[in-house]
């Protein structure tokens, strides 16, 4: 039980680099992954005896992200982003081709132990999909063709950087422009408003601007930092949720490439105003190829003054940011979550309260806000809150950046003060013939034609910042059965009904696929939403019926159509489960079959 | 116990699946009660009655067993078809019970192993046609059919199927409880 | 005023329950006799609110009441239908899920999960079975582990890291795919640190950790929970306290 001496030579630097922390095992595990291509048994007890932590503490987070694997899943290791705009982008037969041209079945390995394919969740190029990974590395805009370029480059055994540039290219496909996204970033321009408001001042105008969080549950952020300034522990930390996981949303993808220095402004002032020392951009796995630019942008803020001690000439305001970054987890992005992913842990959410405002990163107080808040904040650091309350609804301030993918001419980024109906956004982006709208995400509501005239507010329909269309050619049957399946993937495990409820769900969504549902099968869908909505942890399992259940609703036949003649389809296939015993006996006779009826 | 309403008498039938005939032994411990019970039902197809096939119309059926190969699907199916009320009666029925521990194995293999030639060197699994084939699990009864009630109990004790009966016999929704309600 | 919104009282499906401040409902409930349903809660550790059995409605919102303290004036809903409708389906869900054979278990009778079952009159598990292919590992020479009939509440988990300062079990991989791993290099429990002492060996609610050779030393028919159902013996549940030491491991001990 000990690995060689050239995997422990390549381990090393990494341990060291991490300082043996155990509470970097996330990173850690990435980055040995990333050396050694995966993390044998052997390796998670090197690393457990190096780190002084339990065998069974690497074990569990280990086999906890997605993006890590116990087994060699090959030097290439492709994963084929499997939302439902990749679906419509036709993502499937792209697999086919890829697994008939490397001769690979899905989630093996090659015998030489080159490569495997295999899907994954979301991974944020819904407007520029279908998209894949390789290595973690996003490829967007996948073609038959670019399938073929990429089997011949794996085949060939060419190093992943020298792969075409073109491969990697992610557009922001900015569509709509408004204050945020439309207003040229003065760097420290913020920052210094901020502190020349005083620590009273900001939060003072923050109280008045009335910003409410962009992740989607719509908490004033005021409240929250009043909360966390206030707790009495130190240090204080702020962390940014940059774990933009919700399927069809990419706008914190943009955000960070374009938009950077707003974020890790608002990052700064929030760390002004509730007297927090240190800071994290928690960065889903997904957008890795975003950690290189960022980390340079942090060291040109450094250079400048704006990150590190007394930022913008204050004695004593030291404040700085380090990047984490996850590993395939969409769980990460709930709040509590997230903090025990960056303390090293399985990403499983906390009990609340203790709200993470008080007890948080190292049980310390801790600010949790989405990238895009962050962003917000340095508007009102500059323009005051008497000027952002002005903008948008009077519950909803100011503007919101919708993700728009799916079936419309021109899927992006657009902006909009809060208010906008959904008819206005689906106009801009020119679906004309759209008989439905999954707002938020997976976890957020279907809307459909006959709620057109709503509008984008927490008021009214809240969102994360998700828009995906689709049109009349389009099966919401299947959209709803893409998003089963999303939850079952990506329940943590934690709770009972999210647990065991969303892979019940799943498994009578494909009952159903396979045109052996009943209106018995209808009935139980309703009847595991009734335990999943109230009875689940967290958000995850509380949504997660969610788009069954409106689908259900609102696109019944889509549902009826595929429902068998009869009132009882057995739970499973009472031929194929003789299969094996035919096989073995030799016989084929008709007493050796079952039918689906008696 | 009152007499029914309707006069006529309950045709009932019952059979075993894969289960070990202790749900109906535990049905005859229902003793002297058995002569009540006569006098309201009368069995159709059942171990008791050694009748093959069931006639068209029963009112009840009690099905011991878990699901375990083509026979046992016949069998169950035919039940169902005949029977107004379907009741799976044991652990077995109600969740494959103990033949269900082969779940975790590979039918395969466990045929291999059973039909060895006595020397080990070869398997010869029989092919004929009479013989039924194993599912690759054994199942509940309600993954294969619909199931009216379930009688949980290994076996279900005499004092449980007798309250379920004369529950169900006068009409009233069945209930079973502590200290009646047992899975062992 | 009423006189449930004194300051150390709250209600229970209308019933007034005393607190002492820093108690939760579900403790709060069990020291004044009235029975919450629970399997991940143990007096003796910290509240965890994983399996939800003992989600309550406090002032019309859904919590688990063994992580939700008890405050003055709250009204909770517990018996009730609906509640009770979904506790049943959490534990066909829980029983779907393992594989749970209750004629073959040693742990029938003192199994908290068979309790509420009877209690709540679960009488089969409703949903389709998954019939998982779990291990089991007898490497230990006191104690094996059952990994079949785990329900994930992460007591032995707790007990432990906690009570024992052991970390002899963790809970690995996600979703579905949760289940308890070993601490020891070769993954087996005979190389760990448990020793049958151990808190964690006595806190399993179900027959996943179970001390070997005290097979049915208990008749059946004398157990926990065969006098009286689960729900009348909140003294117990209140005041039990690790180790539970079997009977008849006292007697061999």
């Amino acid at each position: 039980m000990s690995v060689s001496a050239e995997i422990s030579s390549l381990i090393e630097p990494i341990l060291q680099r991490h300082a043996w922390r155990p509470d970097r095992l996330v990173q850690i595990l990435r980055e040995v992954q990333e050396a050694v291509d995966f993390i044998s048994d052997e390796t998670a007890a090197h690393l457990a005896e190096a780190l002084k932590i339990p065998y069974a503490q690497v074990h569990s987070t280990r086999d906890f992200y997605a993006f890590f694997y116990r087994e060699n899943r090959g030097r290439y290791r492709v994963l084929f982003s499997d939302n439902i705009t990749d679906r419509m982008a036709g993502n499937q037969a792209l697999f086919e081709h890829m697994a008939k041209r490397l001769k690979l079945e899905r989630g093996k390995v090659s015998d030489d132990g080159l490569v495997s394919i295999d899907y994954c969740s979301c991974t944020g190029m819904c407007d520029q999909g279908p998209a894949i990974l390789v290595n973690n590395r996003a490829i967007t805009r996948m073609t038959l063709r670019r399938v073929d370029e990429i089997c011949d480059l794996i085949r060939g055994q060419v190093p992943l950087d020298k792969w075409p540039a073109e491969f990697f290219r992610v557009d922001d496909n900015i569509r709509r422009a408004d204050m945020l996204l439309g207003t040229p970033h003065e760097p420290g321009k913020a920052v210094r408003a901020a502190i020349a408001r005083g620590r009273d001042g900001m939060l003072a105008e923050m109280k008045l601007s009335n910003l409410r969080g962009r992740g989607g549950a719509g908490f004033t952020t005021a409240v929250k930092w009043e909360a966390c300034r206030n707790a009495p522990a130190t240090p204080r930390y702020i962390v940014c949720n940059a774990d933009e996981g919700e399927p069809g949303t990419f706008k914190d993808r943009v955000l960070l490439q374009s938009y950077a220095g707003r974020v890790f402004e608002g990052m700064v002032i929030a760390a002004w105003t509730v007297g927090a020392s240190h800071g994290f951009l928690y960065l889903r796995g997904e957008y890795l190829y975003l950690l290189q630019p960022l980390e340079a942008y942090l060291a040109g803020m450094r250079a400048a003054g704006l990150l590190g001690r007394d930022i913008g000439g204050v004695a004593g305001f030291d404040f700085d940011i380090e990047i984490h970054l996850g590993a395939g987890a969409y769980i990460c992005g709930e709040e509590t979550a997230l903090i025990e992913s960056l303390e090293g842990k399985a990403g499983r959410p906390r009990v609340r309260p203790p709200f993470p405002v008080t007890s948080g990163y190292m049980g310390k107080p801790t600010v949790v806000n989405n990238v895009e808040t962050l962003c917000k904040v340095t508007e009102i650091a500059i323009n005051g809150g008497a000027w952002y309350e002005a903008i948008g609804t009077k519950q909803s301030t100011g503007t919101k950046i919708l993700s728009v993918a799916g079936d419309c001419a021109r899927p992006g980024l657009y902006e909009y003060a809060f208010g906008v109906r959904i008819a206005q956004v689906l106009e801009d982006c020119g679906a004309q013939e759209a008989i439905a709208v999954q707002v938020s995400g997976a976890s957020g509501v279907c809307l459909s034609e006959r709620e057109f005239g709503r509008r984008i507010a927490f008021e009214d329909v809240p969102t994360a910042g998700s828009f995906m269309i689709f049109g009349k050619q389009r099966d919401l049957f299947e959209v709803a059965r893409n998003f089963a399946h999303f939850f079952a993937h990506e329940s943590c495990g934690f709770c009972t009904p999210c647990r065991v409820g969303t892979v019940l769900m799943k498994e009578i969504m494909d009952k159903i696929a396979e045109g052996r549902g009943t209106q018995y099968e209808m009935n139980e869908l309703l009847r595991l939403q009734q335990v999943l909505k109230p009875g689940s942890h967290c958000g995850l399992g509380q949504t997660a019926g969610n788009a069954v259940a409106d689908t259900v609703q609102k696109f019944r036949p889509a549902y009826e159509r595929r429902l068998a003649e009869t009132d009882f389809v057995p739970a499973f296939d009472l031929d194929a489960a003789l299969s094996r015993a035919r096989e073995l006996a030799g016989r084929d006779d008709a007493a050796a079959h079952l039918g689906e009826e008696a | 116990m009152n007499a029914p309403m309707n006069p006529r008498k309950l045709r009932i039938t019952t059979t075993s699946l894969s289960g070990c005939f202790g749900c109906h032994m535990s049905f005859l411990d229902i003793d002297e009660r058995l002569l009540e019970l006569a006098a309201l039902v009368e069995f159709d197809r059942s171990p008791i009655t050694d009748i093959k096939h069931c006639s068209q119309h029963c009112d009840l059926a009690l099905v011991e067993g878990g699901v375990c190969n083509a026979e046992n699907v016949h069998v169950l199916r035919e039940l169902r078809a005949n029977a107004k009320i379907l009741v799976a009666f044991g652990a077995c029925a109600v969740n494959g019970g103990l033949p269900a521990q082969r779940n975790h194995l590979d039918v395969g293999q466990c045929l291999s192993q059973v039909y060895r030639t006595p020397d080990g060197s070869a398997t010869a699994i029989p092919d004929d046609p009479e013989l039924p084939l194993l599912l690759d699990k054994v199942y509940p009864v309600n993954e294969v059919v619909r199931v009216d009630y379930f009688l949980p109990g290994c076996p279900p004790s005499a004092d449980t199927i007798w309250k379920f009966l004369t529950d169900l016999l006068t009409g009233r929704t069945p209930r079973i409880e502590h200290p009646l309600l047992k899975f062992d | 005023m009423s006189e449930t919104s004194n300051a150390n009282s709250f209600s229970i499906d209308g019933q007034r329950i005393p607190f002492t401040p820093g108690q939760t409902i579900l403790q709060a409930a069990l020291a004044a006799g009235v029975y919450i349903p629970h399997l991940c809660h143990h007096p003796d550790l910290k509240p965890h609110g994983s399996c939800k059995l003992c989600t309550v409605i406090v002032n019309g919102r859904n919590g688990s009441a063994c992580t939700q303290m008890a405050m003055p004036g709250i009204e909770v809903e517990n018996n009730s239908p609906t509640l009770n409708d979904r506790r049943r389906v959490l534990l066909q869900m829980l029983f779907v899920e393992g594989n749970h054979f209750c004629p073959g278990c040693e742990k029938s009778g003192n199994c908290q999960l068979q309790a509420l079952a009877y209690d709540l009159e679960m009488l089969a598990p409703h949903f389709r079975h998954a019939y998982p292919v779990r291990p089991i590992d007898t490497t230990h020479p006191d104690v094996w582990l059952d990994l079949n009939r785990c329900i994930m509440c992460e007591l032995c988990v707790r007990a432990s890291r906690d009570i024992d300062g052991k970390n002899v079990f963790a809970l690995a991989g996600r979703g579905v795919d949760s289940h308890i791993v070993v601490n020891s290099p070769s993954g087996r429990l005979g190389d760990s640190a448990l020793s049958i002492d151990d808190a964690a060996v006595h806190v399993c609610p179900v027959g996943a950790i179970m001390v070997k050779r005290v097979g049915y030393a208990v008749p059946i028919g004398e157990r926990q929970f065969d006098e009286q159902p689960i729900s009348r013996q909140v003294d117990y549940l209140a005041a039990r306290h690790i180790p539970i030491v079997p009977v008849a491991a006292t007697e061999e001990r």
